[in-house]
């Protein structure tokens, strides 16, 4: 039944944006500060304080419009937002209305079905953010405010209703949280609140022309989250409708704990904003030599590099998606090749060893214990047959724990193979003459005994004879006998 | 030698003659503050212990033979001016004990030449008033007659220099709110061109078209004080980074071959006659000193008012946003939640006029309204803005009358708030177009109340509009002083 309807999406981000200071003052934008420590006249709103437009901001919004495929508007205008607010010092939000910055762009993701699908992206535009309430607790009579947030410079990101499903609208998520984080403009911290999603639901009958009256969902600080609520809601919207009920236009709060959404106002409920162009701040030109400047400057971006790895260093596909998923570990993985240029070796022990170790120790790629240049360097000691394949696990671990170079833990512990085929030869003997009924067996043709004679010369080698070597050697005398 | 008489200019060479101290003028302006203020009404505070302090600072900077050109003259400011350390209330309830912890701009130029600041001057609740009777500290009276006002805003910063509290003083000009002051006072009073002074630390009232400027008792004067505070500043987006003229050197060049515009609205019915026969004489005088007066048309001016009245209002019902009682002035919170007192904080803390304004302005950005108000009115300001842009192809500076009338009386216009609005009406289109605009005394009507002419220059021409007016005050000897020591005590 529930099948007769689809949901449509639209998704509205907010990314803090990474400047060192805040979007209207010289304040310091770093997280955790005594409250109210990182403030002055301007963020403050004091009486008198006017509000200077920092150009790195201008600079982040135009790399998100680029990397977006947005138009760059080469002149856009701050507008006052007015509504009253405690964590809102002069009464208005400066944020941009009737023209933003970046207008027009799509971005690409995978749905769940394997197909690449494009979703649209309405406009970006730049403001500040509000600061934040802390309540005592209910009952106290007051509430502290505390405005080291307020000013922090924000991209409001806007989608077009092009979602169909929760699955896809956390696609495009991550997709936008992938990009606004390769272009070093947002550390994308949800916990943080640096990343922020609201999310405009509706549902329709299957191929009904117009959309549905929608929700907007809010505080919803996490992927889980953001599929949780919006199944949720699509749910709860059917049903409205399979009983005969109507959707009103509303503004819902995500609850996490229930996992339901509840009203908090409705469009009568509505702030009208006044919005109006801002008369303190003059427009923002932009010029096409600067957008030529932030484009030459703009990081590679994932499609690229899943390109460039495919092609110039031959991954396979799925490789370099998983590398190149996460800016970090893609970097890691190039200074990885730098020092040793087999781009399969590294790609196996990055995805592999370095994943499984981070997981184990809840540390981000910046957090490695193990560096990319010492990783390199052990993966040519491997492919220069200093040591196996097996003996480079052992390497591997003491890299971790140690932050020694594998040169130096092979020198140490003397874990250099040994590739000197007469010492493998005499090792070889030894064990052929001390095994004779399985070098009788394999003679007659059971191929199988050959893996147990390998096993007992590596043992024998304490691991350290060359495999290959080993190979070539036993083949060649046990077909002797 | 009576210090209070003397004008900046003088002063200066007095400083640097030795034969005056800072101390001793900073003494004399405070003893005439003391005698006469009770019934002008013209400071909010007198912050005598801080003058006498610069005063000793400048006078050692004097001796040490370090003195900028201001160093050590008697000067007061405007209450919209945010000063680190001093109350500063606009005139409103609602900032009372807001003591703000940084210098604005303008003043912070002026103290970097150790200027001495005498005290924070009356004016109209947060600059919204021709008459400066919408303050919380009562109404200034007229030096000239203190039964009538002393126009408004800049009421306080008029009336100080007219009675000789303060050698000069600064304003700011939304509407008129420096000029009609000063046409009142009979002193002279600059609006700079939007953007020529920084706005930082100026408590905003109508963004677009608020500009700091000087009041003062002669032209060169004027000259001086607009040279301390003009000029780029960083901490203001909207103003304007170009060079900025050598005022006081270039007031004696004369006016001869300059084309000076007559705007035939301007001289309108309703326009009193004293005021006219003052314009007409101005003008016959400039004639005779060899300049060339043109007749002109500036066809938008009469929707100036209502154009203003949108703009100002809906501009100022977002920035008297931040006065919630939340951070800083007056709270009126009897415990029933965040809406009661954010709606008892600003009942109480603002006054009837402000009130009206914020809910004209609040109005014309309404969804549905903005279009038919704030918009229109933003396309109007284009059509006064291009009238000006048009008329200044013809002439090099426009002069009108400043006011139709001479001062009201006090209590005339309180009540009919239209009517109070169109004591604006010729100076109000100079902010609109953002350019320059001086107030000087040009004569007196039959009643003896000073009538003050304007004279309007092209954007960042300061320097054209002072020398023309210099050029007046060389001709002609309207400086009288107002009969104010021998006036009896104002009826309260």
């Amino acid at each position: 039944m529930k099948s007769r309807y689809e949901a449509v999406i639209g998704l509205e981000v907010h990314a803090q944006m990474t400047t060192a200071t805040k979007i209207f003052c010289g304040c310091s934008t770093a997280f955790g500060a005594p409250p109210n420590s990182h403030t002055c006249p301007v963020c403050l709103g004091l009486p008198g304080a006017l509000p200077v437009l920092n150009r790195k901001v201008v600079e982040f919004a135009i790399r998100a419009g680029l990397a977006s495929r947005c138009t760059i508007a080469p002149r856009s205008v701050f507008a006052r937002k007015n509504y009253f607010y405690p964590d809102l010092p002069k009464g208005y939000q400066i944020s941009q209305y009737e023209l933003p910055i970046c207008i027009g762009g799509h971005l690409e993701i995978e749905t769940k079905e394997g197909a690449r699908k494009t979703i649209g992206i309405t406009r970006i535009h730049m403001e500040e953010d509000a600061g934040k309430l802390i309540h005592p607790g209910e009952g106290s009579g007051y509430s502290h405010v505390d405005l080291n947030r307020a000013g922090i410079p924000l991209l409001e990101i806007v989608s077009e209703p092009d979602m169909r499903s929760a699955d896809e609208a956390v696609a495009y998520l991550r997709k936008l949280h992938q990009t606004v984080v390769y272009l070093g403009i947002c550390d994308g911290n949800l916990e943080e609140g640096s990343f922020r999603c609201d999310a405009n639901v509706s549902v329709r009958l299957q191929g009904a022309a117009r959309f549905g009256t929608r929700a907007e969902l809010k505080n919803i600080n996490s992927f889980r989250f953001v599929k949780q609520a919006i199944e949720y809601e699509i749910e709860r919207q059917i049903d409205l409708v399979e009983c005969g009920g109507t959707v009103v236009q509303e503004t819902r709060l995500f609850d996490s704990v229930s996992g339901v959404t509840r009203s908090m106002r409705s469009k009568e409920e509505a702030h009208d904003y006044r919005y109006f162009p801002d008369p303190d701040l003059v427009p923002v030109i932009v010029s096409a030599e600067w957008i030529d400047e932030v484009r030459t400057a703009l990081p590679e971006l994932p499609e690229a590099k899943i390109d460039r790895f495919t092609t110039a260093l031959n991954l396979s596909r799925q490789d370099a998606e998983l590398l190149a998923a996460d800016r970090a570990l893609a970097d890691y993985f190039e200074a990885c090749v730098a020092v040793h240029n087999n781009p399969k070796g590294c790609a196996n022990w990055v995805m592999g060893e370095v994943l499984r170790g981070l997981n184990e120790s809840g540390l981000s790629v910046a957090a490695c214990p193990l560096t990319p240049e010492n990783l390199g360097g052990m993966v040519a000691r491997i492919d220069d047959g200093t040591i196996s394949g097996k003996i480079a696990k052992t390497v591997f671990q003491e890299m971790w724990d140690s932050g020694k170079s594998a040169d130096r833990i092979i020198e140490e512990k003397g874990l250099r193979q040994v590739t000197d085929s007469g010492a493998i030869e005499g090792i070889v003997d030894e064990i052929i003459a001390a095994n004779a009924e399985q070098a009788a067996q394999y003679r007659a043709g059971k191929e199988k005994v050959f893996g147990f004679f390998v096993g007992q010369v590596m043992k024998a080698s304490k691991g350290k004879a060359n495999p290959q070597a080993v190979n070539d050697i036993l083949r060649h005398k046990l077909a002797q006998g | 030698m009576e210090l209070t008489a003397l004008t900046i200019h003088e002063m200066r060479k007095h400083l640097a003659a030795g034969d005056v101290s800072a101390a001793e003028l900073t003494d004399a302006f405070l003893r005439r503050i003391h005698e006469l203020d009770g019934r002008i009404n013209a400071f909010i505070r007198i912050t005598e212990n801080q003058a006498r302090e610069a005063a000793e600072r400048a006078d050692r900077r004097l001796r040490e033979g370090k003195a900028a050109p201001l160093t050590g003259i008697p000067l007061a400011l405007k209450d919209i001016f945010v000063t680190e350390g001093i109350e500063t209330t606009c005139a409103s309830n609602i900032l009372k004990g807001f003591v703000p912890p940084y210098d604005g701009t303008a003043v912070a130029r002026l103290r970097e030449q150790d200027a001495v600041f005498l005290g924070k001057l009356n004016m109209d609740e947060f600059a919204m008033g021709s008459s400066n009777e919408n303050s919380a500290f009562g109404p200034v009276k007229n030096p000239w007659d203190p039964n009538r006002v002393a126009g408004g805003s800049s009421g306080g910063s008029a009336a100080a220099v007219a009675a000789h509290m303060a050698a000069g003083t600064l304003g700011t000009d939304t509407g008129g709110s420096i000029r009609q002051p000063a046409s009142h006072c009979g002193v002279v009073g600059l609006k700079p061109t939007y953007g020529r002074v920084s706005r930082y630390g100026v408590i905003a009232y109508a963004s677009s078209l608020d500009q700091v400027g000087p009041l003062a008792r002669d032209v060169e004067d004027c000259a001086l004080l607009l040279q301390a505070i003009a000029g780029f500043d960083a901490r203001d987006a909207t103003s304007v980074d170009l060079p900025v003229a050598d005022y006081p050197a270039t007031l004696k060049n004369g006016v001869k071959s300059l084309r000076i515009g007559r705007p035939k609205e301007y001289f309108i019915t309703g326009l009193d006659a004293d005021v006219a026969a003052a314009i007409n004489a101005a003008l016959e005088v400039y004639a005779g000193l060899g300049a060339e007066i043109v007749d002109i048309s500036l066809p938008h001016t009469d929707y100036a008012v209502a154009c203003y009245y949108l703009i100002a209002t809906a501009e100022a019902s977002s920035n008297l946003a931040r006065f919630e009682g939340v951070r800083f002035g007056q709270r009126v919170d009897r415990g029933d939640g965040l809406l009661e007192m954010y709606r008892n904080t600003r009942a109480q803390g603002f006054g009837a006029e402000v009130k009206r304004r914020i809910m004209l302005g609040t109005f014309a950005l309404s969804s549905g309204y903005y279009d038919a108000y704030y918009l229109k009115a933003q396309k109007v300001r284009t059509l006064i803005r291009e009238d000006f842009t048009a008329a200044f192809g013809q002439v090099d500076v426009i002069l009108t009358p400043v006011a139709p009338t001479p001062a009201f009386s006090l209590g005339e216009k309180i009540d009919n708030p239209l009517q109070m609005y169109l004591s604006d009406i010729f100076t109000i289109p100079v902010n609109l177009a953002g350019t320059c605009a001086l107030s000087l005394p040009c004569g007196f009507s039959a009643g003896g109340l000073p009538i003050g002419m304007q004279l309007i220059g092209k954007p960042f021409a300061e320097e054209t509009i002072l020398r023309t007016a210099y050029a007046f005050e060389a001709a002609t000897a309207t400086a009288e002083r107002p009969p104010l020591p021998s006036a009896e005590p104002a009826v309260p």
